[in-house]
């Protein structure tokens, strides 16, 4: 296996990509008890129109999420819950727009739940049963979803956004288009997206990479598969289709999203600097020392549950800004004001050097959480770049960029505002 | 995993955890006080008071300033409550030296900023500025009134507050509406001083600074706390068993699409003499996670409900499962969480269910040493409930449960009440 150290960061990245197309990467952490794997799946919630080798296809939405659900039944009856949680893993999965990860945490048989792992994910067991069993569970999670407001307010804004990308519908499907879901549907896309060609593998704990690859080896298919191509509609025009939009529910105060669609840099490198700039950038703009939060903040018009970030995925780039507000019109006129002020007079050099600094410990904090670097890692490797390089990457991002980044995406026309109003008795 | 404990002022202990597994140490601060209606709602405001402005660095932009200097040093306010405890007080992260430009050391300075949260407001007169203390009161009362947009979460703290009626568990971290709304400016400042002179307090670090020197950092950082007589005597009152003969029934209605359904236990007799590791393993065979009886049987096999799970305190002693069902199914949902755990009374746990429970249960609180985090919060309540064993011995404790001893608590335990969060009110409408 290559390995790269990473002396900044005190971290050591092993890397293969195994002859079936699977790409593996590795980083041992001496001293720790809890290791981690995520199995994941370049396919998620978007995928729903795809093309594979030469054939296009249509799937309902939900059907990502819906597979992820079913993957962990086992052809004897057992559930790879119980088994892995038998052994003392703790197992769980997530599918988002872009992706699907299956992963487990343990102390003890580390490798044996690997094995178990692999195993699973990749051994499709479904009968038109055990589907319609699980459109009942999936159901529930689907009402669960709607008395969410953070749900409504999120899907709300993609739908001001986004006038086609599937990213507007919500990643689980609904009632209706999870019904048309059979055991057919689920052993087609299973045998498209779960190919090792379009997964990877991250591992992160006291291991031996050369045990993990090994591992890999054995436990997996030596086909590749072909690469599935997803078609995420036509390019969207820069404005949004609904400025505001407005709901009703039981809650205690305003909820409120601002977005805006970003222009998602070419993979690779350049895609893992935009993010660097873009929360850069958004950290100066609207982050906890900006003049923007903390005259919203002794105003009364925003507390601590505030938060921006700028969600790249599926091809797709979105601005997302939101917390409470009693008055979220407001919020949304003082950030297109300040938008304005930062176009005339750009960013302050001593500001900007303060929020490097304040990135770089954001960073170091991040890389505590085994999962939270093995998704990222996850995430680099399907857009063509490597996650551990954002440390160094980042010192050499500059003011101008973050400005360009500003002038060009966040123009104040581009804003969209979705609200949750606490309902009128 | 070496933790020492020491008295670095009077009443003010530090737990020292040298590790250099991290990029970032943790150092919190807790003042401890007893729960209780009348004083909640203030105590909870006065971190957040703090945290908008010391006397060096008068608001909130100035420390967020100061906090990026420090490279991304993060003070926050933290408010708990284990048993009938209330700990309020700060967490702070702070990078680790080596890896920041040149080696920088910003533990002195996070140290120093943290005293001067604790104890150089910005004031005027002596007293906590006004305008801070009514912007931090109208952003507490909006947080205490928040806890209705996550039902899940909303449901079982209105179980407790329903079962615990006549005690001070009833009272949430953050204190009552009521009490939240009768608060101004000298009211707090003189409770303020009142929790600095008669507070315990706990200091947890876990970093690879050295004792000696974080303990040289901490008493500059905290040389000027105020100390009168320490009020030793907080501690929870255990109620063993049910309020009523019969479980109590409390119904709510709201504009939900999904029901959630709660019910509580007293975790009982076994309290007199708790074995934490026992309950823990209990719990975790009944519903403290996916291959537990209540997700299999309610969950899997009945269909019942998208989630159901259970969760022991161990502080003030309750058995409490929740479930999110459809809103027809709660005598079908209700039934089979008793029955599952009639079962678990007649000694109907397998070999497998048993293994199964004791290696998450070990495998878990292994896992928490590699988290500060979940370690200062697991060695807070340890201290509190007079413990002092750390997760690693609790681990293997866990992996020695019989089980009788889980038979045990599963008879032990006494249904107090049922709650049912469900839809109706008002109208249904889309809001389109």
């Amino acid at each position: 296996m290559e390995n790269k150290a990473y002396p900044h960061i005190g971290e050591t990245l092993y890397s293969e990509t195994l002859p079936n197309g699977l790409r593996l990467r590795v980083i041992p952490k001496k001293g720790f008890r809890s290791r981690y794997a995520v199995f994941a799946a370049n396919y998620g919630g978007a995928h729903r129109r795809f093309t594979v080798d030469g054939r296009t296809v249509d799937t309902p939405a939900g059907v990502a999420h819906f597979l992820e659900h079913k993957m962990f039944d086992l052809p004897n009856g057992d559930t790879a819950v119980d088994v892995l949680t038998a052994n003392g893993a703790d197992p769980n999965a997530f599918t988002s727009e872009g992706i699907t990860c299956f992963y487990f945490q343990c102390t003890e048989r580390f490798e044996e739940n690997l094995r178990l792992l692999l195993h699973f994910v990749s051994t499709p067991w479904f009968t038109e049963e055990t589907v319609q069993k699980e459109q009942g569970i999936i159901g529930q999670e689907i009402r669960m979803g709607e008395d969410s407001p953070g749900s409504a307010v999120y899907y709300n804004l993609l739908r001001q956004l986004y006038a086609s990308h599937p990213i507007r519908d919500r990643v689980v499907g609904t009632v209706e288009s999870i019904a048309q879901i059979t055991a057919q549907t689920l052993y087609d896309c299973h045998k498209v997206f779960y190919a090792p060609c379009n997964m990877c593998l991250c591992v992160e704990g006291d291991v031996d990479p050369e045990e993990i690859a090994r591992i890999a080896r054995e436990e997996l298919s030596q086909e590749s598969g072909s690469v599935p191509t997803a078609d995420f509609g036509e390019p969207e025009a820069p404005l949004p289709l609904e400025r505001i939009h407005r709901q009703q529910m039981d809650i205690s105060a305003p909820q409120f999203l601002i977005g805006a669609k970003i222009r998602p840099a070419d993979g690779g490198e350049p895609a893992l600097r935009q993010r660097l700039i873009s929360s850069l950038a958004l950290r100066l703009l609207v982050g906890a020392s900006s003049d923007f939060y903390n005259k919203l903040y002794a105003e009364g018009l925003l507390n601590r549950d505030f938060d921006a970030e700028i969600e790249y995925v599926a091809g797709a780039g979105t601005l997302l800004i939101g917390g409470e507000s009693s008055d979220p019109e407001g919020v949304l006129r003082a950030l297109e004001d300040e938008l304005s002020r930062v176009e005339r007079d750009g960013l302050d050099p001593v500001r900007f050097d303060r929020a490097k600094r304040a990135s770089l410990g954001a960073r170091l904090r991040g890389l505590e959480d085994f999962e939270n670097v093995c998704i990222a890692l996850v995430e680099g490797l399907f857009d063509g770049y490597c996650a551990l390089d954002a440390t160094e990457l980042l010192q050499s991002v500059t003011r101008q960029e973050c400005e360009a980044f500003l002038r060009q995406e966040l123009r104040p026309e581009r804003l969209a505002l979705s609200i949750i109003e606490p309902r009128r008795t | 995993m070496e933790l020492t404990r020491s008295e670095i002022l009077p009443g003010v202990w530090l737990n020292h955890l040298r590790s250099e597994k991290f990029k970032t140490a943790c150092l919190s601060l807790s003042l401890l006080t007893q729960l209780k209606r009348e004083t909640a709602a203030m105590n909870a405001l006065i971190p957040y008071v703090l945290r908008r402005g010391t006397a060096r660095f008068p608001d909130m932009e100035a420390l967020s300033a100061r906090m990026e200097e420090l490279y991304g040093t993060a003070v926050e306010p933290a408010v708990r409550k284990i048993g009938e405890i209330q700990c309020l007080g700060f967490y702070a992260s702070i990078p680790e030296g080596e890896f920041l430009p040149g080696g920088q050391n910003v533990l002195h300075d996070a140290a120093e900023l943290l005293g001067q949260l604790l104890l150089a407001p910005a004031t005027r007169g002596g007293l906590l500025l006004p305008q801070y203390v009514d912007s931090e009161k109208e952003k507490l009362l909006d947080r205490i009134r928040s806890r209705v947009n996550y039902k899940s979460s909303y449901a079982l703290s209105r179980c407790v507050e329903e079962m615990c009626c006549c005690e001070d568990f009833a009272v949430s971290r953050l204190g009552g509406e009521d009490e939240c709304e009768a608060i101004n400016y000298k009211k707090l400042t003189k409770q303020y001083h009142t929790l600095l002179q008669q507070s315990p307090v706990e200091i947890f670090y876990c970093g690879r600074a050295a004792e000696k020197e974080l303990r040289a950092a901490l008493r500059d950082a905290l040389i000027t706390l105020p100390r009168g007589e320490i009020d030793y005597e907080i501690g929870t009152d255990l109620r063993m068993n049910a309020l009523e003969d019969r479980p109590r029934f409390v119904e709510e209605e709201l504009d939900v699409n999904q029901g959630n359904l709660v019910i509580g236990w007293r975790l009982g007799d076994c309290m007199e003499d708790p074995d934490q590791a026992a309950i823990l393993v209990f719990n975790a065979v009944y519903g403290g996670g996916t291959s537990s009886k209540l997700f299999r049987n309610v969950r899997e096999r009945l269909q019942l409900c998208y989630h159901a799970g259970s969760l022991a305190d161990t502080h003030k002693g309750l058995l409490l499962v929740s479930s999110g069902i459809a809103f027809d199914k709660l005598e079908p949902a209700r039934d089979e969480i008793f029955a599952q755990l009639e079962a678990m009374r007649r000694g109907e746990i397998t070999e497998e269910e048993l293994s199964a429970a004791r290696a998450g249960v070990a495998s878990d609180l292994r896992a928490m040493t590699d988290s500060q985090g979940e370690l200062e919060g697991f060695l807070l309540a340890q201290t509190l409930d007079g413990l002092e064993y750390g997760p690693l011995e609790l681990a293997a404790l866990a992996e020695d449960v019989t089980k009788e001893d889980v038979v045990r608590i599963a008879r032990s335990v006494d249904c107090d009440l049922i709650y049912f969060l469900k839809g109706g009110k008002p109208e249904d409408e889309d809001g389109e």
